[in-house]
């Protein structure tokens, strides 16, 4: 067993089950956010539900926050080893022959990524976790949409969010199916399985940015 | 056909290599293009300088000695064959051709192109085997019925001639594919599920050890795979491996 922890196909495994975890996440929230395209009131009361929910808040919260954490540093140390397992660098290398251009830059991708949760926190999650834990405001169930929308009046803000979730879709178009293919998972339903990878890698990002331009363009 | 070739020269595996500019002019495009060095050698040779070294042996693809990495792809632009089989047809006149060893620091160079694949030896050692008595009692293999999709696919893996594409064109000099086939030919065959959870560990093991990267399936290793090497048996490894370390 001590073996399975450290081998490279424990380490793949890891990374596989890290990021389909943090799909799971990523669908649940493009669920809840595009509520807010269609009602405010159900934004708000699904965004209350979700800040107020012990559960969500002391068990979910902290496993996803491990996730991420665990994911990004697990993808920094196998990309330092997999630079160190080439040694010298090809004068002449031709990627393109043999492989996409997502599945050779997921490091630069998922760079992009940490930097927009970087922001997307200072933009919503800090400001939430002071609202609640550290000053003392009265529950207040009507707020989110309105807090929401004010973050996207910003054209430059808006602009960085569409940016995060076109790198967002790259890092998904060869990371969704990649992972089951990581966890064993590679049969006659494989293809389709790839299909549903590039429309799911598409449509969520492209929900995102709707969102994100539909509350820029509506204030 | 005139053709200007880049090529990797290191005197051995302590010295610093660097690339060599040489015109070779008069090649014709039926040759092979390992014999568009022995002819680049000639020269050499006649002019009293140093041959390039490089692996081959069998020149009909099927030995897996001949390597190169040729304008950024193992074995050339041609797909499904190896060095030895690429032809001069597939450039042309006029072009630059960069020609440099297979990259990993599993593979250290011996000299210009030639890289030692010692590694691949130490993993199959480490497993990739079936243990049989040989005393004279053998069980006719055929005495014990195959399924023949399964057969089919432990075929597919065993033709893998362990030349080191895969470890040449991924990106992360990973041995995956290779170790896999070598895996899954034993696994697919009742012959060899006594000894399978062993032999997925330990290979894995050494593989690890020899300082092969991590697999992150861009699937160039299939593409470039002479033998066409399915993903597939990378897969299967993973299953086997997972389950083989549950159960020790």
């Amino acid at each position: 067993m001590s073996g399975m922890i450290t081998s490279s196909i424990a380490r793949k495994v890891a990374m596989a089950l890290s990021g389909l975890f943090l799909v799971l996440f990523l669908t649940q929230h493009f669920f809840i956010n595009i509520t807010s395209v269609f009602s405010a009131d159900a934004f708000n009361a699904i965004s209350h539900y979700m800040g107020t929910n012990a559960v969500v808040q002391f068990v979910a919260q902290p496993i996803l926050i491990f996730g991420v954490v665990f994911h990004f540093i697990m993808g920094f140390v196998l990309e330092i080893r997999n630079r160190n397992a080439r040694g010298i660098s090809y004068f002449s290398y031709n990627g393109s022959a043999n492989s996409s251009w997502m599945s050779r830059n997921m490091i630069w991708s998922g760079i992009v990524i940490l930097a927009f949760l970087g922001l997307h926190f200072y933009d919503f999650w800090i400001p939430e976790i002071v609202h609640k834990y550290v000053e003392s405001h009265p529950d207040d169930s009507t707020r989110y949409f309105g807090e929401m929308v004010a973050k996207f009046e910003s054209p430059v803000r808006t602009g960085l969010y569409v940016i995060s979730f076109v790198f967002l879709a790259l890092h998904l178009l060869h990371g969704f199916s990649s992972s089951f293919q990581s966890i064993g998972f590679n049969n006659k339903y494989s293809k389709g399985l790839k299909g549903f990878t590039v429309a799911f890698a598409i449509l969520i990002p492209l929900g995102f940015v709707f969102i994100a331009l539909f509350h820029h363009f509506n204030q | 056909m005139n053709l200007t070739l880049k090529i990797w020269r290191q005197e051995d595996a302590q010295s610093k290599g660097k690339i060599v500019t040489y015109k070779i002019d008069d090649v014709s495009p039926d040759m092979s293009f390992l014999d568009m060095i022995d002819m680049l050698n000639e020269q050499l040779n006649n002019k009293g300088e140093d041959p390039v070294a490089f692996d081959h042996d069998c020149r009909e693809g099927i030995c897996g000695s001949c390597s190169l990495q040729i304008n950024g792809e193992p074995h050339g632009p041609d797909t499904g064959v190896t060095t030895c089989q690429l032809h001069m047809r597939m450039f042309k006149d006029g072009d630059t051709i960069f020609i440099e060893p297979f990259r990993a620091k599993a593979f250290p160079v011996i000299k210009d192109l030639i890289v030692d694949r010692s590694a691949f030896d130490r993993i199959q050692h480490a497993g990739g085997f079936i243990s049989i008595n040989t005393s004279g009692n053998t069980v006719d293999a055929n005495a014990i019925p195959v399924n023949k999709h399964n057969a089919d696919m432990a075929f597919d893996a065993a033709t893998c001639i362990g030349c080191g594409a895969c470890v040449a064109a991924c990106k992360n000099a990973s041995a995956m594919l290779f170790v896999s086939a070598k895996v899954s030919q034993f696994a697919l065959l009742p012959q060899g599920r006594i000894e399978a959870t062993d032999r997925v560990l330990n290979m894995v093991r050494q593989m690890d050890d020899e300082g092969f990267g991590n697999c992150t399936n861009t699937g160039a290793c299939e593409i470039e795979c002479p033998k066409g090497i399915s993903l597939e048996n990378i897969a299967r490894m993973n299953r086997e491996y997972l389950s083989a370390s549950l159960k020790g």
